[in-house]
């Protein structure tokens, strides 16, 4: 068991013979993932990195058997990359591009939401099962196979967490970047909540930043249904109020949006939330411990 | 992005909103003129002086007058126009006005009485959904209006397939307690705005007040609007209208790098690679004992060449006492970084601040030791715990 990919997931790659994409698939590929083609629109029938190159993703899907699909292409084309992967039968698409117009990811949503797949981001770095399945960004060696899942709105930060909790002599299931963008695939409830039910992790990091409701969301969800340690840390803490939001947004946020919001209801329903960046893996380590784990 | 009054009023009016017509004045003597263009154009006899800055509350800080005459046109105009106003946005060094907006005077009286109204359309993020938020409590602070009279707020919410329909647009028109023909107005303005919104590709818009004028038409006399950054590229006759003047100069040559800034007011500058480990970066800067002075994401290649802008950047700001650099090396190598660093700060020659570079991840200690051999004045560490300490110890001394 793991959360959303494993060894057995079959990954394409959109955008596979670009830069970004040849580099990550390549990382990939190294990492043991089972990336079974990619797809560039006009240079079907191709190879690229010994893997056979296709036009739409339906051929892909058709041809490969592929459920996992990761997203390479420019913003002005990604939501379009995403609506063809989604109707095409991929389960899990995960979105790296960054940039992608508000607008764009409101006719995404809209048109996901009645089919059978999960968007994870976009403008995010991707997801870790450890020493299964890399389909990201991420770098690899840093997450040693454990029992810790983690959640997190930002890349670099999940890797400083990461870090910490191998340094506290732990280990990762499933690391999910769920991306920073204002609308995203999978809010940070849903993604704890698969972690949640997974019975290969015993702990969950959920890390959150300013800026709307999605942490509260989760924490409420936890304090009803969790049966596992979480530990939190809410980014911007010090960011001054009203730097990216227009006050009308901030009203429809309600009270949830600033930092210390979000660690107050966190702490209420029963989450370890530390102050500190450099204290999540050792947080982490005595909840376990707690928890008899 | 964020543009002027003046450019948010021309959008709208190009998608059939009507608005307060008004010409922009650089002096006083072009307000006059424009003056007397309002008189001939619009019959307008007074009009109103609007200072054009990013910032609301405006009229608060003196920066919106009423002039009956057109000497009063010529020296309320040479009030406004080259003062720094400071209104409860701006923060306390307020900001220099050099354009003025010559407009019409829209509450003229007439058969019925003159009503305000608040009106912004945006995205709820937990929806995904734009909605329109709307009030009969015009013209004042919409926060305040949330926080004492909340039912007196409505959301409408647009369903993305079908986007607005007209019995929503009926439904604001009735919450908002219009009839007759100021009622038809106000169904014709709110799928106007819509309309301007969604083609615009805007984060936001906020009209306060829109008005009902004495003889019931629905206008905006103010008018807020965000454009979402993500979709300037398909919008070039907007982007054009970026005024770079209203921005922090700092910010704007750090974006020409392509360096993500944002300026603060502590002592502690601050270089990191991603936004979420900036922001935690700056947490740990407060935790440390020190205030963040700034936000500088670096993005995903922490070169010499972007760690050279980084420094120039923040050497900028004369309350920084000392210097955090926290990048943690995926793909990027930190022995790449430590040597850009090394370079970097011999380039610049004497950096006057102490500086701590915190170093994690592909092949950390070797960049550890480059930092440590180097003979520069440079404090290293790899534990996010140690840095956080180096920054105490820093400003102790």
């Amino acid at each position: 068991m793991s959360v959303l990919v494993n060894k057995n997931s079959k990954v394409i790659v959109q955008g596979f013979t670009g830069n970004e994409g040849t580099y990550h698939a390549t990382q990939m590929i190294e990492y043991g993932t089972q990336v079974v083609g990619g797809v560039t629109p006009g240079k079907g029938g191709q190879k690229h990195l010994d893997k056979p190159v296709f036009n739409t993703v339906k051929e892909a899907v058709d041809q490969t058997g592929a459920d996992v699909s990761i997203i390479f292409v420019p913003p002005a084309f990604a939501a379009d990359a995403i609506m063809e992967a989604a109707e095409a039968g991929i389960k899990v698409i995960v979105c790296i591009t960054e940039g992608i117009p508000t607008k764009d990811m409101i006719q995404v949503k809209e048109y996901i939401s009645d089919r059978d797949c999960r968007l994870i981001g976009p403008n995010c770095p991707g997801i870790i099962t450890a020493d299964e399945a890399k389909i990201g960004i991420m770098p690899g060696f840093i997450f040693k196979k454990g029992r810790v899942g983690v959640v997190s709105k930002s890349g670099t930060l999940t890797y400083e967490a990461v870090d910490q909790v191998v340094k506290a002599g732990l280990g990762i299931t499933t690391a999910i970047g769920i991306g920073g963008d204002p609308i995203i695939g999978t809010p940070t409830k849903e993604a704890v909540e698969l972690l949640m039910n997974d019975p290969e992790t015993d702990g969950i990091i959920m890390i959150g930043e300013i800026g709307g409701g999605m942490e509260a969301e989760a924490a409420r969800w936890i304090k009803a249904h969790g049966t596992k340690p979480v530990v939190g840390f809410i980014a911007g803490q010090t960011a001054p109020p009203g730097r990216r939001m227009g006050h009308a947004g901030a009203i429809v946020g309600g009270a949830d949006d600033t930092a210390a919001a979000k660690m107050k209801i966190m702490s209420e329903c029963g989450i370890r939330v530390v102050a500190s960046p450099a204290e999540i893996g050792v947080a982490m380590a005595e909840e376990l411990k707690k928890a008899g784990k | 992005m964020n543009i002027h009054e003046y450019q948010g009023k021309e959008i709208l009016k190009s998608f059939g909103v009507r608005v307060q017509e008004g010409i922009v004045a650089e002096t006083p003597a072009q307000a006059v003129e424009a003056a007397k263009k309002m008189k001939t154009d619009y019959n307008s006899d007074w009009v109103v002086v609007k200072a054009q800055i990013h910032a609301g509350g405006r009229g608060k800080g003196g920066g919106v007058k009423l002039a009956k005459n057109l000497d009063e046109v010529k020296e309320k105009s040479e009030q406004i126009i080259g003062m720094q106003l400071v209104t409860p946005q701006t923060g306390p060094e307020g900001k220099l006005v050099s354009k003025v907006l010559i407009a019409q005077d829209v509450y003229y009286p007439g058969e019925s009485e003159t009503k305000e109204f608040y009106m912004s359309v945006l995205l709820d993020r937990a929806k995904g959904r734009n909605i329109i938020m709307y009030s009969t409590e015009g013209g004042m602070d919409i926060e305040e209006v949330a926080e004492h009279t909340p039912h007196l707020i409505f959301k409408e919410e647009i369903d993305p397939k079908v986007g607005l329909q007209a019995f929503q647009a009926r439904k604001i028109a009735f919450n908002l307690g219009l009839s007759g023909d100021a009622f038809k107005d106000m169904c014709k303005f709110v799928a106007a705005l819509y309309k301007a919104y969604e083609s615009t590709d805007s984060s936001m818009f906020e009209i306060n007040p829109v008005l009902k004028t004495s003889d019931n038409k629905i206008l905006a006399v103010d008018a807020k609007v965000n454009l979402d950054d993500n979709a300037l590229y398909r919008h070039a006759d907007y982007a054009a209208m970026r005024d770079e003047s209203e921005e922090d100069p700092t910010e704007v040559e750090a974006g020409k790098s392509n360096l993500n800034y944002v300026k603060l007011d502590g002592n502690v500058g601050c270089m990191v690679n991603g936004a979420g480990l900036a922001m935690a970066t700056m947490d740990i800067i407060k935790l440390a004992g020190g205030d963040p002075a700034n936000f500088l994401d670096v993005g995903g290649t922490a070169n010499a060449e972007t760690v050279n802008a980084g420094f120039n950047i923040i050497l900028k700001d004369p309350n920084v006492k000392a210097i955090l650099i926290n990048i943690f090396g995926g793909i990027v190598r930190c022995d790449r970084v430590a040597q850009g660093v090394i370079d970097a700060y011999k380039e610049i020659g004497n950096i006057p601040v102490p500086i701590i570079v915190r170093l994690q991840g592909t092949n950390a200690s070797e960049a550890k030791k480059l930092i440590d051999e180097s003979g520069l004045q440079v404090y290293s560490a790899i534990q996010l715990k140690e840095a956080a300490d180096l920054v105490t110890k820093v400003l102790a001394s």
